[in-house]
């Protein structure tokens, strides 16, 4: 899964560890920084740990780019119930498949990204949430916890510092939502992938109705290297208020698809076609989704753009998992249109109106409408249940439906005024199978 | 009921790693972890795990509905998952699968008669870099062309058979 | 004394206490915020979208019905972005929502009607199939529509929070979502009806009322239930001269929108096919229908033959019938017929209740109380079973207020779930295992103690002795059946008590001294069964039956006049905490009379002045005679419920016991067993405990 070498353009922060030989076991780890950083955070307050995250610009990995520093600033200091930490490993945005690599080979990196925000909110338990299909990276954490507690960084008075953590991995069993944090915490409970009501957010009520710190793989794998070397340190690979490097996976018509570690800002032109050795079978570039099937596509030439979030949000899209899916001139758009609702569709919880209704609705027309069956009157259709989903729903399912709906049928409506009068989809080569 | 002493071992792990009072914690797993060994979330296993954890089997059906790899049929020996979401589409997905279905001669969801293969339409697994993807039970396949799955069909259908003989 | 948080809502400057849902506010302000699955008194959900509103400073509308007020708030719910929203809300709805209004039994009183008409998106743009599954049966009285279903989950809610059953969930994802029942085949639960009133659309219909007829073609009377003696109000939908369905969607009265199975759909008793419509008369041993002349002028004469003898009378009364024929018919035997032998099947000893709390004021609950209480002790009775309103209050109580609930019963019950402490004690022991209570009781700021039959006699007394050395103020309920048992004791259906507990001159024989062969010469029995399990009059006796069916008492009786449902007579009744309301007809009564016009028809014939016997003249006489009832009848028409005062020299009643029927959901007495709805859902023989 990894190419043989990284590429010349990677800046090798979270990847360092792939390539070295075992590298998953605590022994590859501990010969190379591994339990450093936590050693180092023993000695330092609490505060100054989320400090130190703070500098860094760290922000979530997940998607949805918040601030780390400041979600963890969120837990109460005090407080009469336990804490928990809880990592998001449910990977379920079309187009993102990093995590999974961190877990196949960095487990411990994991482990003490976790153990950190523990000793910075003083939690005593924690729970990775492992999507059900990566049964194989459960085995691998589980190994590498077993590891971990042998050696003494796991369990009662670790390293003689009086504190205490568990750690166990939970296993999901196939639902999108629940990547959503809220609706991951009710599946961790033992209950449907359904979001909760917030306020109050996690930080103050999240697992068991405890604090929580819950963030995504590659955001706790970025916490180890910060508080060795310094959130500054950390924060001057990227770009202001974006802080560090971070995973993104190139997939789709790319000549050498695969996970890069590239520094925050990287320009996404030059990540399709140096990184990834540009456009396969020298086609040409026609469309961009910059961070996962929820966010809105780019025609190709919106792509000379700079891959932070603040950046990408500005040019109408979202840097989001850092999925970057590539489409050539052979795609027909309205067919990945069509795909991507299907997703949604299918996957929405059902618990809130628009969502439920608007993603059934907005799939059914656009299959309809790749097969050959769309009315004129559709396109403006389908942006307006979008702009009606949107800001409307119980959790960003919704606008992770909406906004890609209305970006195709803007962005490509030529291509979705070709597909009317029952005419045959103009990509042919592409079978019509939605 | 009992299950094999490995599920045992696992579910009493399962049930340790949750807080004092939260068995509950434990369902989803644990309906996944039967599920492996039984073949699917049958009425026999809700009563099972109703008794265990102690949530009634109203609860477990609200639940065990919800997750879409929770299923209430057995699936085949070789339950094949082909992801035809987006990277796994521009990359031929949605045509492996057509194919899967012809090689196989069964549909989405369908199990072949000899109870070997089972087939199944999924979404993103999370081998977009490594498109078309597919799993085999737990085990991905990366970058599978037609003439590949056709060779992991032969595959399994001599290791069952190996199997069968042993 | 925390202040109060002002906001401004369409301009409208609105103060409301801190924590107050935006919704909430508006609707003080007079601003009515459209919402399905928002449901006052249910825990908060925010599925359905309809209130969304716009609140400056946020960039997204906001849900109002999960927005708490805070100061300076400025909401906004009448601009073109919130109309917008609204509107597309309905849409979505509507997309697969059935255009099932034709034969929907929701049409005309449909919420989702209502809002398609008042937000717009009354054309549907939705040119796709629509997904369908076909209608379940839960139940014989819950029909489920998945199509129509909006998903609001009020029905999960108010099963669950409200009635505390929770047969109810929600299964699959997506808009593959559905309600489910419990069980594998249907539903096992109270078959309350809740869940179908609560649903704003035609999702759950009930299996009694569904196709019948439309809520514009019925004429809606209020009624209270003629069942258990919590006094529920229910609207009964009469249509043609029939009983249709009961329900009370406006949350009148003093159950709010609670009703249980008997309150929504056990009215069928009225139109059973067995009702009696005409006087029977015993000829040649067998009883045969006979014209009211006729069947009075056989009453007349046995009467005044054995008052011209000096022959005893044996009157047993009813737990059902109204406060005024209760009255008249102990004046009718007191002063008519020169006896005291007059007794009711008492349910529970509300005499010694009245007789220890004396005329202290404040000493009986109301209804509301057991809402408000900061504590409530239940002793020995399934609440859930026998009194769910009283069951409801205390849930609800502990759901909005963090009531704590104090349970002495012999086996497990609802309240155990909600209970701070629960006690397991054998029959007899209850009132020990209060006393070892006594520390955390006195800790409460108030309490309301609840107590059924199993409390009697002198341990009345103790027990109210023991609320006394409390030290916190402490207030009772005594428990009794029926509708009216509580007017049966307060109106002196009692051998030795007169109305208002004042005592009797010379104490007459209890029911089951009547009973005894040749104890009375004449057993007149008004609304009641007590020959059920005996079959075979006291030898000798005249007996002489006034009731709706041919009960076992009616067959061994001389003389059976058919007399009136609860449904057909105007008057009062006073529910188990003393409080009175007030009953009007629904439906006419073919052939029979109301208890009150016979004993006016028998008082005329036996020469007895005894005043007017209908409702109103009674009630005047009540009201300035009977300690505790001068109350305005203005207060009790209008639905006020005003409660009995305070009773000065009450005494307990020293002859004859009480024994509660044990009735659960789904028995209700012998009127029960003439309940075909009851008779259809009773999945197991009453158990006074379920767990």
């Amino acid at each position: 899964m990894l190419h043989p070498e990284p590429h010349p353009l990677e800046v090798a922060v979270l990847t360092r560890r792939f390539r070295l030989p075992n590298s998953a076991s605590i022994q590859t780890y501990l010969a190379h920084d591994g339990y450093q950083a936590f050693r180092k955070a023993l000695e330092m307050s609490p505060d100054g740990i989320i400090e130190e995250v703070k500098k860094s610009n760290l922000r979530g990995r997940g998607g949805a780019g918040f601030p780390t520093g400041l979600k963890w600033s969120f837990v109460p200091r005090q407080s009469p119930k336990p804490k928990y930490i809880v990592a998001n490993a449910d990977e379920g945005e079309p187009g993102t498949c990093k995590d999974r690599l961190l877990m196949q080979y960095d487990p411990h990196a994991l482990i003490e990204g976790m153990l950190i925000a523990a000793r910075a909110v003083g939690a005593r338990a924690g729970y990775i949430y492992v999507r059900g299909e990566y049964r194989y990276l459960i085995e691998i954490l589980d190994g590498a916890i077993e590891q971990a507690r042998e050696r003494g960084f796991l369990g009662r008075n670790i390293l003689g510092s009086g504190m205490d953590f568990d750690l166990y991995t939970h296993s999901g069993a196939g639902s999108y939502e629940c990547g959503e944090e809220s609706a991951l915490l009710e599946s961790l409970e033992g209950k449907r992938g359904v979001p909760r009501l917030r306020p109050p957010f996690p930080a103050t009520a999240g697992a068991f109705g405890c604090p929580t710190v819950l963030n995504n793989v590659e955001t706790f794998c970025a916490v180890p290297p910060i508080v060795l070397r310094g959130g500054a340190a950390f924060a001057a690979l990227g770009t202001p208020r974006n802080g560090g490097t971070r995973l993104f996976a190139i997939s789709g018509h790319v000549r050498r698809p695969g996970v890069y570690e590239l520094p925050m800002g990287f320009n996404l032109l030059r990540m399709i076609n140096e990184v990834a050795g540009g456009v396969r079978e020298g086609r040409k570039l026609k469309a961009v989704i910059p961070g996962g099937s929820s966010c809105p596509v780019l025609r190709a030439e919106e792509c000379d753009l700079a891959m932070d979030f603040d950046s990408v949000a500005r040019a109408g899209s979202m840097l989001g998992s850092g999925g970057v899916i590539v489409m050539d001139q052979t795609t027909c758009m309205v067919r990945v249109a069509a795909r991507i609702l299907r997703f949604y569709a299918q996957e929405s919880c059902g618990f809130c109106v628009p969502c439920r209704e608007g993603t059934a609705w907005l799939a059914k027309i656009l299959a309809r409408f790749h097969g050959g069956e769309g009315r004129a009157e559709d396109i403006g259709l389908i942006a307006d249940i979008a702009h009606n989903i949107l800001g409307r729903t119980f959790c960003p399912l919704g606008d992770a439906a909406a906004m890609p709906a209305a970006a195709f049928v803007e962005k490509f409506r030529e291509e979705f005024e070709a597909h009317l009068g029952g005419k045959a989809c103009p990509f042919e080569e592409v079978a019509a199978h939605v | 009921m009992r299950f094999s002493a490995q599920v045992e071992s696992k579910l009493e792990r399962l049930l340790a790693s949750c807080p004092p009072g939260r068995k509950r914690a434990a369902l989803v797993p644990m309906l996944l972890f039967i599920q492996d060994e039984v073949g699917a979330v049958t009425p026999e296993v809700v009563e099972e795990v109703s008794r265990r954890l102690e949530v009634t089997p109203a609860e477990i059906e609200e639940v065990a509905s919800y997750y879409s790899m929770l299923r209430r049929r057995p699936a085949g020996r070789y339950h094949i998952q082909i992801c035809t979401n987006i990277s796994c589409l521009l990359m031929g997905g949605a045509e492996l699968f057509e194919h899967a279905c012809r090689k196989l001669g069964i549909g989405n969801h369908g199990v072949s008669e000899d109870g070997l293969f089972s087939l199944e339409e999924v979404e993103c697994i999370g081998a977009c870099c490594w498109a078309p993807a597919l799993q085999v039970n737990y085990d991905f396949h990366h970058a599978v062309t037609p003439e590949a799955f056709d060779r992991l069909i032969e595959q399994l259908r001599q290791s069952s058979a190996a199997e069968r003989r042993e | 004394m925390s202040e109060l948080v002002k906001l401004t809502i369409d301009g409208q400057v609105v103060e409301v206490e801190p924590g107050t849902l935006v919704i909430e506010a508006a609707k003080r302000a007079g601003i009515k915020i459209p919402s399905f699955c928002y449901y006052e008194g249910l825990s908060l959900a925010g599925a359905c979208r309809m209130c969304l509103v716009e609140v400056e400073k946020a960039p997204k509308l906001q849900t109002a019905c999960t927005l708490a007020a805070v100061p300076g708030m400025v909401v906004r719910t009448n601009t073109p972005r919130v109309a917008e929203a609204r509107k597309a809300m309905v849409e979505f709805l509507l997309t697969n929502h059935p255009l099932d209004c034709p034969v929907c039994d929701k049409g005309g009183e449909c919420e989702l009607q209502d809002m398609a008409f008042t937000y717009g998106a009354a054309e549907s743009r939705y040119r796709e199939a629509k997904y369908h599954v076909p209608e379940r049966q839960w139940s014989p009285v819950v029909y489920y529509d998945k199509p129509r279903c909006i998903l609001c989950y009020r029905c999960v809610r108010v099963c669950e929070e409200g009635m505390g059953v929770g047969a109810l969930g929600v299964i699959n994802r997506g808009g593959r979502s559905e309600i489910a029942p419990n069980k594998a085949d249907g539903l096992e639960c109270d078959e309350c009806g809740a869940c179908i009133d609560i649903c704003p659309v035609g999702a759950l219909t009930s299996g009694t009322y569904r196709y019948h007829t439309r809520p514009w073609e019925m004429r809606h009377v209020g009624a209270i239930c003629a069942h258990c003696a919590d006094g529920c109000k229910t609207t009964l939908g009469v249509y043609h001269d029939q009983i249709i369905r009961g329900n009370n969607r406006d949350r009148s009265g003093l159950n709010g929108e609670f009703l249980c199975i008997k309150g929504r759909y056990a009215a069928d008793f009225v139109h059973h096919a067995e009702r009696l419509t005409s006087p029977l008369v015993r000829r040649e041993g067998r009883l045969a229908p006979a014209s009211w002349a006729e069947a009075l002028g056989v009453i007349q004469a046995r009467f005044e033959e054995v008052r011209r003898r000096g022959g005893r009378f044996g009157v047993i009364g009813s737990n059902h019938t109204t406060n005024e024929e209760n009255y008249y018919l102990q004046k009718l035997a007191r002063q008519g017929l020169g006896t005291n032998n007059i007794d009711h099947h008492r349910t529970g000893d509300v005499p010694a209740l009245m007789a220890a709390i004396g005329g202290r004021p404040g000493a009986a609950a109301r209804m509301e109380d057991l809402y408000q209480a900061a504590a409530v002790l239940v002793v020995g009775s399934d609440a859930a079973q026998q009194h769910p309103l009283i069951s409801w209050q205390i849930r609800a109580n502990w759901r909005h207020h963090q009531g704590r609930v104090f349970v002495v019963t012999r086996g497990p019950v609802r309240e155990d779930r909600y209970a701070v402490r629960v006690v397991r004690a054998e029959p007899g022991g209850e009132l020990e295992a209060v006393f070892g209570l006594r520390e955390e009781l006195a800790g409460e700021r108030d309490l309301v103690v609840v107590f059924g039959d199993a409390i009697q006699g002198e341990n009345v007394a103790r027990l109210v002795g023991f609320g006394d050395s409390l030290g916190i103020p402490v207030k009772y309920v005594c428990l009794v059946d029926y509708s009216n048992s509580r007017g049966a004791a307060d109106m002196g259906l009692l051998p030795d008590l007169k109305p208002g507990y004042q005592p009797a001159e010379e104490a007459g024989i209890s029911l089951e001294e009547m009973l005894e062969p040749g104890a009375v010469d004449v057993l007149w029995v008004v609304g009641a069964n007590p020959l059920k399990n005996a079959r075979r009059a006291p030898d000798g006796a005249f007996v002489l039956v006034q009731e709706m069916f041919l009960t076992e008492t009616a067959q061994a009786a001389d003389v059976v006049l058919p007399a009136a449902s609860a449904y057909e007579k105007s008057g009062t009744v006073t529910n188990v905490c003393g409080e009175v309301q007030g009953i009007e007809p629904a439906v006419s009564c073919a052939g029979a009379k109301t208890d009150l016009e016979i004993f006016g028809l028998l008082a005329y014939r036996l020469g007895l002045e005894l005043g007017e016997a209908a409702p109103e003249a009674v009630w005047r006489e009540i009201a300035a005679s009977v300690p505790g009832y001068d109350l305005p009848r203005a207060e009790i028409l209008a639905g006020a419920a005003p409660q009995v005062r305070p009773i000065a020299g009450a005494r307990a009643s020293r002859r004859g016991k009480a024994a509660s029927a044990g009735d659960t959901l789904f028995t209700s007495g012998t009127l029960g067993r003439y309940c075909g709805i009851l008779g259809a859902v009773a999945e197991a023989p009453g158990a006074l405990y379920r767990g």
